[in-house]
């Protein structure tokens, strides 16, 4: 079976999509996760339940919000357009931002449990060994969290990878540019006679999600693996 | 205090002053150690050893306080000073040893080097004899390999002080004594002046030079671990029953043939005691317990008691929560031993302070440290 242009075109966006809003979400995710896991802070509940909303929220309400938050004539997207000319809606990177705020949660709560998880006495330790926080963070804390940070990103990158209705609410179905795997099969499931395109795109569909997680399982076996070597 | 500071020769000296609420617990302790040698810090579970080192440590703030380690001010609560952990050059041995899971003992070692000196890791290493556990996960260390892991790694951070928490913890017997003969090893070689944390009587008698009781989060005492051993007052925290003394005198003979070591205390004075290990000419520490002494009006004959010294008795005291037994200090030459006989004995010789007597030491109730 040979793909055609237009579903490598899909298959290609998805990627860099979720890419890049993986990339986005990372470093944010793992810095409120760290926050959220060893601080406490007024208006902690709040934004616990601020990044939980995505979670909750029917996904066209995010893309909604997004809209009036980073659209032209958005609150922060008019800054944004007047000081370094950027707009994000109707590109591949507002799809980005779009499918990062639907998968952040899935992020954020897999690195917290696994960071809850890390002794803090281990810190304390390696603070009076000379480390200052920085490097007791990077040495100690996040290398232990691993197995967390890995299952969240694999999570994070599955949900980026097929978003729906907060990329099409914020950066429409534009081909070439934010027609990912889900809006392209969408697009085909509107128009009539593309059943068996559409059938096509939903197999692909299913095998890059079985490979995405045949590679997660794989790499959490690795991880427990490791992980029990070290326990002897 | 800073006058007491600066008059010092080494510039280690920690003095501290503290106030911390924990709950229902407060913490108020006021302390000025010896910039040299073993301080224990001693004291029942609930007496605040353990907050006083992390207080020490930086890992805890107290609600007021001052304290210094040498010239340097860590923490003055009124001036607004508080040096983070990290930058106190304060090693801590832990209780669990908390080491690294994800590094190797190796990797655990190196952690908290500053400069790098080959030689020194090495010297270290092959004091602790954890050569053979580099490349191990700490996951596969025993608990007594883990300890020793430890103390290396605090060890070869550079500290100007040294703390450790219970370090023989959980662990039985054998490996207890071992440890402690590695960390006593460890004392005498390495220039650094440690706080030991114990609840342990035998335990912190046989490694501390410098003793704090603490009690419901007070010093009780602060002085010398000999002078508070003669301390009748502090008889029941500091062992009881197990009362003991610390003398210390030079080995001036083995005798081979029958497996004895003669011990000089000075001049006059010499004790006979189951051969050690100890070259001639070294230092030693022997402890005896108050129990084990007896004593006699007139020298005897035809006795099995090996070490018979002229004594005076200098002080007595019976002690209200013992009243059929009588503590009390023998002078020896320049040297003052406790002694604990019943009230019988003390009445039916007629024994008074000031009197001359014969104190009799079985050879083998010494226990060389």
């Amino acid at each position: 079976m040979t793909l055609s242009p237009a579903e490598w075109e899909a298959i290609r966006l998805s990627l860099l999509i979720g890419l890049a809003a993986v990339a986005w979400i990372l470093p944010l995710g793992i810095g409120v996760a760290w926050l959220l896991a060893r601080y406490e802070f007024r208006g902690k509940a709040l934004l616990d339940g601020l990044i939980h909303l995505p979670l909750v929220l029917p996904p066209v309400v995010v893309g909604y919000l997004l809209l009036v938050a980073l659209g032209r004539q958005g609150i922060i997207g008019q800054w944004l357009y007047s000081t370094v000319g950027v707009s994000l809606p109707f590109t591949w990177q507002g799809a980005a931002v779009a499918s990062g705020v639907m998968a952040f949660p899935l992020l954020v709560r897999a690195l917290r449990l696994s960071l809850e998880a890390v002794d803090p006495k281990l810190e304390a330790a390696a603070s009076t060994l000379g480390a200052n926080r920085w490097r007791v963070f990077t040495t100690i804390t996040l290398p232990l969290a691993i197995p967390g940070l890995l299952t969240g990103t694999v999570l994070a990158f599955a949900r980026a990878l097929s978003e729906f209705g907060a990329t099409i609410t914020f950066a429409s179905n534009i081909p070439g540019e934010t027609r990912n795997l889900p809006l392209a099969l969408y697009t085909l499931i509107q128009s009539p006679d593309q059943e068996a395109a559409a059938a096509r795109l939903c197999i692909i569909a299913i095998l890059i999600a079985l490979t995405s997680l045949v590679i997660s399982e794989w790499l959490a076996r690795r991880t427990r693996q490791r992980l029990q070597e070290r326990d002897g | 205090m800073a006058s007491s500071i600066t008059t010092l020769p080494n510039t280690q000296r920690l003095a501290l002053q503290v106030d911390q609420q924990l709950g229902d617990f407060h913490l108020a302790a006021e302390l000025d150690l010896p910039a040299a040698g073993v301080s224990g810090l001693f004291g029942p579970s609930g007496s605040g050893k353990t907050s006083l080192l992390r207080l020490i440590a930086g890992l805890e703030k107290p609600k007021q306080g001052v304290m210094t380690l040498g010239g340097q001010t860590l923490l003055d609560t009124q001036k607004g000073i508080f040096v983070p952990p990290h930058r106190r050059r304060i090693g801590v041995v832990f209780q669990e040893a908390r080491l690294f899971p994800h590094y190797r003992v190796r990797g655990n070692l190196t952690y908290g080097i500053r400069s790098l000196a080959p030689q020194r890791f090495d010297e270290i290493v092959e004091l602790l004899g954890i050569e053979a556990l580099l490349e191990r996960m700490p996951g596969m260390l025993s608990g007594g390999e883990a300890r020793r892991v430890a103390i290396g790694r605090a060890l070869l951070s550079e500290p100007q002080l040294l703390l450790m928490d219970e370090p023989l913890t959980g662990l039985d017997g054998a490996r207890k004594d071992e440890l402690l003969r590695y960390i006593t090893r460890l004392t005498q070689q390495v220039d650094i002046p440690v706080i030991y944390v114990s609840h342990d009587a035998k335990e912190i008698t046989d490694i501390a030079d410098h003793l704090v009781v603490l009690k419901a989060g007070q010093v009780r005492a602060s002085d010398k671990l000999g002078a508070l051993l003669q301390r009748f007052d502090l008889t029941h925290e500091l062992g009881g029953f197990d009362a003991a003394s610390l003398l210390e005198g030079i080995v001036v003979a083995h005798d081979e043939a029958y497996g004895l070591t003669h011990l000089a205390l000075d001049n006059e004075h010499q004790l006979v005691l189951p051969g050690t290990s100890a070259p001639m000419g070294s230092r030693i520490r022997v402890r005896i317990l108050a129990r084990d002494i007896a004593l006699a009006l007139t020298p005897p004959a035809n006795t099995s008691y090996r070490n018979q010294l002229n004594a005076t008795i200098s002080d007595f005291a019976i002690l209200p929560e013992a009243p059929y037994t009588v503590e009390l200090h023998l002078r020896i030459g320049t040297f003052v031993l406790r002694a604990r006989l019943t009230r019988k004995s003390w009445d039916e010789m007629g024994l008074k302070q000031g009197m001359q007597v014969t104190a009799l030491i079985r050879s083998v109730s010494f226990n060389a440290l």
